[in-house]
Order: C-alpha cells, then structure tokens, then sequence
C-alpha cells in the first residue's frame, strides 16, 4: 500500500475549484479538511474534491464530505468526488453516500460543460 | 502484512491526549495465560488468545462456558487474576487509568443486553461518544451520528426516545454508538439474538462491511452457527473455560473432537455424574 502525506491543497482552476486530499483523513485532522472544503464553496463556482490520494477515510472525513455537499446544493453549484479510490468508495456505500454524490474519474468528466 | 495505517505516528484527534505507544501491530489482541476466577471457581483456566489486525473471530461455546467473562477482561471491565491481557500492546493489567482511556478510546463495544440512556435521544446516545472524547464541531458530530444510524437502518429515528423503540431497534441503536468512533476495535456479545431472522442477516453484512471498508478488527460472539460462518475469518470454541480450538471456519467444521461436534450439531450433553455425586448434590446443605 502506497502511503501519501496527509495534505490538503486548494487550487483554484478555470471555471471551478479544486480541492486535493491526500494520505489518512480521520478524526485527527478531518476538521482542517471540513474547512478547506466549506471555504472552496465561499466563491460560488462549482468545487471538486479529488480523493486520489487519500489511502484512508473515517466517518468524520466522510461528514465533512457531506457538509461541503450539502453548501454547494444550498448555493446552487456543482459538487463532485473524484478518483475515489476502493475504500473510499466502500466507506460511501457503507452509508448508501455514494448515490448522494456525485462521483467522476476525472475533473474533466465532472465539469464538462454542456 | 504493512502495518495498520491507522498505527502509524497520527496527528492527535482533537481532544484526545498522547495515545500509548503501539507495541504490536499484528495482534491487537494478546492474551496470555489468562484466568479467571468468581469467588472460589475458576471460571477460564489460562486461556491464549490472539486476534490479528482486520480479523473477523467468533467465540463460539455453550452457555456458561466463559464468553462473556473472557470479553469483559478483553475490555478491561474485569481484571485478570492471573495472566496477561494486551490490546494494541498495552498491558490492562498494568497500565495507568490514561493510557487505559486511551485504549477505550479506540474499541467499540456492543454487550449482551446493551442499554441505551433513557433520558437522551436516539440521536443523543448516539453522539455521546462523540462529545465525551472529542471536540468535533457540533455539524460533524450530527452528520456522523446520524451517518451510523443509517448505517444500521434507523435513519431518522434521531429524535425517538428509546422507549420508543422496539427491542430489536434499540439493539441496533446500541450498534450505532458503539462505531460512532470508527473504533479501530468492536466487540460484540451476541449481536443477533433476538433479532429477527432478516435482521440478523443485516448485521451479518454490515459487520463484514465495517471490517472491509472502515478496516475494524471485530470480536463477536454468539450462538448462531450460520452467521459465524458467514462473517468468521476464524472461529475459537470455548468449553468450560478453556479453548477446545481456534481455526479456520473449515477447520472447525471438520474437527473431530466430539464437544466441538456437539456444539456445532446441536446435540444435548451427556451428563456424566456418579449415583454419589448426583445424590450429594440434592442433599448437601449449602454453604
Ligand atoms: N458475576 C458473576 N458472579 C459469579 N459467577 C459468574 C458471574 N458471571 C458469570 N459467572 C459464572 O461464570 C461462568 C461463565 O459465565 P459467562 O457469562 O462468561 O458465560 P457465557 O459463555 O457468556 O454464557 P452465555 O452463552 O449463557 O452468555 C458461568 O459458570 C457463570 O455462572
Ligand atoms: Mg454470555
């Protein structure tokens, strides 16, 4: 297993915003991720979360997930998981999320405009 | 094997202290020796046991062979009277009252007869764990009890009383908060007695599911030989006090000793007593 840093990182990219996660999320520093989620919704475009290379995610990285949804539906804009990784992917099942989110392999394929 | 990912050197979670330092991270659970006595009978006559990280046991055994005695002392409500009791390579027996806080920090545990705090929610049993041992914002804290709620089929019961809930619910309740945490480990002590039959089967499922996807090291024990050889990676069998076996499911379906027989086919014990014995017993006064 390929072990990454925990880091997040926000990117401001042409017509969205993108927010990478990397290494363990859990209840230790899951609440910095809640904020840099909540704060990429602050400019009103669509917000990506890229999971690629997240090796771990706990319940309370998974709410922090569902909070940053949950703004974006209240303003009105785009929200998607990308590169989820298995486990990811089976923590969101575990709560029936994954039909609630929005999952896409790439930024592209999330944000394609019409 | 790697290590457990969640064993490595973590930043602290909000408000928990210095967790102890992780001695082991192949067996989470290390047992050696261990006795136990109620008065003057012993109760588990020096038993080793040793669960492996992301491993599913069952302890399967008749009634009264130990099983719940031997998880009380696995969760550090009894202290062994003899022997050695190790979860994540601290020593119960030995460690000071914080590192055996931080020990109950990361195991989740749903008991035989499991109750919920009349006075509180649905929802605010749930949570409890939550507010005692973190300092999570109050939106994290209700998305991830509800989250678990959920995860057992009770969505939106969060603000029932308990004794608004049927038996089985309050079970399933009881389920919630104990993986509220995501506890790295989950004793259960017959999850499914009592439980309807499509039910049980749910739990059967989600408690693969919390060890595939949340990677929890799960103990359970129970009665039902169909859902211990559906969720067990390996099966020990106790028999008054002592481990008869512990195998794989294949390997114990096949053993040849005849208690692990008889408890597997559901076959009523012989009882053995002597005329003299048996007349003793009736007669002797007590004391
Ligand atoms: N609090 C107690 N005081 C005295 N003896 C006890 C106590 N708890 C258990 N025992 C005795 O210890 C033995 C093991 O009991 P234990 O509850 O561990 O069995 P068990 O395997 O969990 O049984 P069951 O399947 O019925 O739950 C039994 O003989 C029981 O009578
Ligand atoms: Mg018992």
């Amino acid at each position: 297993m390929t072990n990454h840093a925990n880091t997040v990182e926000t990117e401001q990219c042409a017509g969205h915003v993108l927010v990478r996660l990397g290494g363990e999320v859990d209840l230790s520093w899951s609440q910095d991720v809640r904020r840099a989620v909540l704060a990429a919704l602050q400019g009103g475009l669509p917000v990506g979360v890229d999971l690629a290379a997240v090796d771990y995610i706990d319940s309370s990285g998974i709410a922090a997930l569902v909070e940053g949804l949950q703004g974006a539906r209240s303003r009105g804009v785009a929200f998607a998981l990308i590169a989820v990784s298995a486990q990811v992917r089976a923590v969101l099942e575990l709560a029936r999320l994954d039909r609630v989110f929005t999952l896409a392999a790439t930024t592209d394929e999330a944000f394609a405009g019409p | 094997m790697p290590s457990h990912p969640r064993d490595g050197p973590a930043l602290q979670p909000p408000g928990l202290g210095p967790e102890p330092p992780v001695a082991s991270a192949q067996a989470l659970i290390d047992v050696h020796q261990l006795q136990a006595w109620y008065g003057r009978r012993r109760v588990l006559h020096g038993i080793d046991f040793r669960v492996a990280a992301g491993e599913i046991r069952v302890i399967m055994g008749g009634s009264g062979s130990g099983k719940s005695t031997l998880l009380r002392h696995l969760i550090g409500l009894q202290r062994p009277a003899s022997g050695t009791v190790k979860l994540f390579g601290t020593d119960l027996g030995t460690a000071s009252e914080r590192e055996l806080l931080a020990v109950r920090k990361r195991i989740g545990v749903s008991f035989q007869g499991g109750a919920l705090l009349t006075s509180l929610s649905v929802g605010e049993n749930v949570a409890l764990p939550l507010r005692e041992h973190t300092r999570l914002d109050e939106s994290t804290i209700r998305i991830m009890s509800r989250l678990k709620l959920e995860v057992v089929n009770l969505g939106g019961f969060q603000d029932l009383m308990p004794g608004q809930l049927s038996g089985g619910m309050v079970k399933r309740a009881a389920l919630a908060r104990a993986i509220v945490m995501d506890p790295r480990l989950l004793f259960f002590d017959e999850p499914s007695a009592g439980l309807d039959p499509v039910v049980a089967a749910e739990l059967d499922e989600l408690i693969l599911r919390l060890r595939d996807a949340l990677r929890m090291t799960i103990v359970v024990v129970t009665h039902e030989l169909e859902s211990a050889f559906k969720i067990a990676d390996t099966i020990t069998v106790l028999d008054q006090g002592e481990i008869l076996m512990t195998g794989a499911v294949e390997a114990v379906r096949a053993a040849p000793n005849t208690r692990i027989q008889d408890l597997l086919n559901r076959r009523p014990r012989e009882v053995q007593v002597d005329a003299e014995t048996y007349l003793r017993r009736l007669t002797e006064e007590e004391g």
